[in-house]
């Protein structure tokens, strides 16, 4: 199981423990987590699950792929820590992983 | 008790379900007009979905011609998001026109990376959740406003009154448009949809042509005064300050113009009335919703799944390609039937049924998907949404007292008559 912070636009923090092997993206929709839309079912194709990785998470995360570059281009909230969620893997490694909400998803 | 006109519309269903059903498979044509008039599309779109959902498609229109039809959610969805095999330049819907033909305009939707991108990063922030915030208080306002001044126990058109009237006055917002001349842009958005090809009483090309004139002359005396003004957070002020557009020849100008009232008008618009039909016609959802009408956070989704304000969007291979088992030859256009893979029951549970609390009703193809999708989708929602609970609070019935008169178009899924009646 991998555990996984949620940081709300507004603030407030919502913690979830999921299996392995999980999408990030999926990790906010099984369990209700607000500001997290997933309309493509994690195509990477609609950019509803648009995050910013905390920065001590962001190496460990690993980079953008170019479909992803792609879709980020079109969000309007865009910053460097920026990443959609559908695309994040959870793994051991990422265990505590926090991510934060931009204001376009609350 | 049924009415004649709704007997006369059982026939044409059932006589279009047989045809659907007779037709050998490859005269199956859905790009036509007629099965969008009488809203029999769906039988076409069942047998191909199931026989051959990627399939090779005629039409007798000229500049249409062949065309595959992409009828399943998920190819669709592989179309939609390859843009680098599945190319928009070729325009967005499936006429072709001869090389430099005005009719064909430039604009955004219509363009590859990186120029869509530059472009549509003009307009983007104009809908961004900032503003839309902005905006919450204005649009209750004018939507509490013109449903207060509805008439009451008296006959009028939905289409006209509501539909019409809140989109226009948006866009006319949007664009910092003088209000008072605010039909001119639903008149421009009617003449930018329009075609004699696949509609005879629509006007003719060079009437069209000139009606499309007159909107860049008006919108030109807009770009000239903003221009020489500070940036404001208007579209033709972004239009005009913007690094992307700012040099736009008057082609491109007119082209991204269409792109941006059409897509803010002609898609909610039909939207607002599709829902109102919807929920006529499945009064145990609208139950549903009246009991509780937090509904309308899911109620919202549905209704643009259920309409599906535009039924495809256009691409052209820029490759040799497989889709579904079918060989794509370089050059081939596709139609996406957005309409079709919102009816697919191998990705949508139950999708012929009008779901107000369906449980993911988020994942329909109204948008599209990919770097092309709606720019404009959460305004889109949040008009819907403010529209349904003014409605809710305010009226215990709209009756919807006869058919509906839908257009003439396989693009745009609309309607230009919704005939209702509020008792009060």
């Amino acid at each position: 199981m991998a555990k996984v912070t949620f940081i709300g636009f507004s603030g407030g923090a919502n913690t979830v423990e999921v299996p392995v092997g999980t999408t990030l993206m999926r990790a906010a929709t099984d369990n209700g987590v607000a500001g997290i839309d997933g309309d493509c079912g994690g195509n990477c194709a609609c950019a509803t699950c648009h995050v910013y990785v905390a920065p001590e998470w962001w190496e460990r995360v690993g980079a953008r792929n170019r479909t992803e570059e792609g879709m980020l281009n079109a969000v309007d909230d865009l910053r460097g820590t920026s990443r959609l969620a559908c695309q994040i893997t959870l793994t051991d490694a990422l265990d505590g992983l926090v991510v934060s909400l931009p204001e376009a998803q609350h | 008790m049924k009415s004649i006109d709704s007997l006369e519309v059982a026939e044409i269903r059932t006589a279009a379900q047989v045809r659907a059903a007779a037709l050998p498979l490859e005269e199956l044509n859905p790009a036509d007009p007629q099965g969008f008039v009488d809203d029999t599309v769906g039988y076409v779109f069942e047998r191909l979905r199931r026989e051959d959902p990627v399939h090779r498609s005629h039409s007798p229109i000229p500049g249409i011609d062949t065309y595959w039809s992409v009828t399943r959610y998920r190819d669709i969805m592989q179309v939609d998001t390859s843009h680098d095999i599945y190319s928009s330049e070729g325009g967005i819907t499936l006429m072709d026109f001869p090389p430099g033909d005005e009719q064909k305009l430039p604009m955004f939707i219509a363009m590859d990376p990186p120029k869509h991108d530059e472009q549509r990063k003009a307009v983007g922030p104009i809908v961004a959740s900032a503003n839309l915030n902005n905006w919450q208080d204005l649009i209750r306002e004018r939507t509490g406003k013109v449903l207060d001044s509805l008439p009451r126990d008296e006959t009028f058109n939905w289409v006209d009154k509501v539909s019409i009237e809140l989109t226009t006055y948006m866009l006319a917002t949007l664009f910092d448009f003088p209000p008072e001349d605010r039909r001119l842009l639903t008149h421009w958005s009617d003449m930018a949809t329009s075609n004699k090809l696949t509609n005879p009483d629509a006007p003719d090309p060079e009437v069209r042509m000139a009606e499309l004139h007159k909107m860049l002359e008006y919108f030109t005396r807009l770009w000239n005064e903003r221009i020489n003004a500070p940036p404001r957070s208007d579209l033709v002020s972004m239009l005009a300050h913007g690094p992307a557009t700012r040099n736009m020849g008057p082609a491109e100008y007119m082209g991204n113009l269409v792109l941006l009232i059409v897509g803010g008008n002609d898609t909610t618009r039909n939207s607002m009335t599709g829902g109102l039909l919807a929920l006529h016609e499945n009064p145990e959802e609208m139950a549903k919703l009246r009991a509780n009408p937090a509904l309308v956070e899911s109620l919202v989704p549905e209704i643009i799944r259920w309409q599906t304000p535009l039924a495809y969007m256009r691409r052209s291979a820029l490759v040799d390609t497989e889709l579904g088992g079918k060989q794509i030859r370089k050059g081939d256009k596709l139609a996406m039937w957005y309409l079709s893979g919102n009816r697919d029951e191998s990705a949508i549970p139950e999708p012929n049924r009008f779901i107000v609390d369906r449980e993911r009703p988020r994942q329909h193809l109204s948008f599209g998907f990919g770097i092309h999708r709606c720019v404009g989708n959460r305004l889109a929602e949040l008009q819907l949404k403010i529209l349904w609970e003014e409605i809710l609070r305010r009226f215990e019935v709209i009756e919807v007292v006869g058919e509906p008169t839908r257009i003439r178009s396989a693009f745009v899924r609309g309607f230009s008559h919704l005939p209702v009646r509020i008792p009060g």
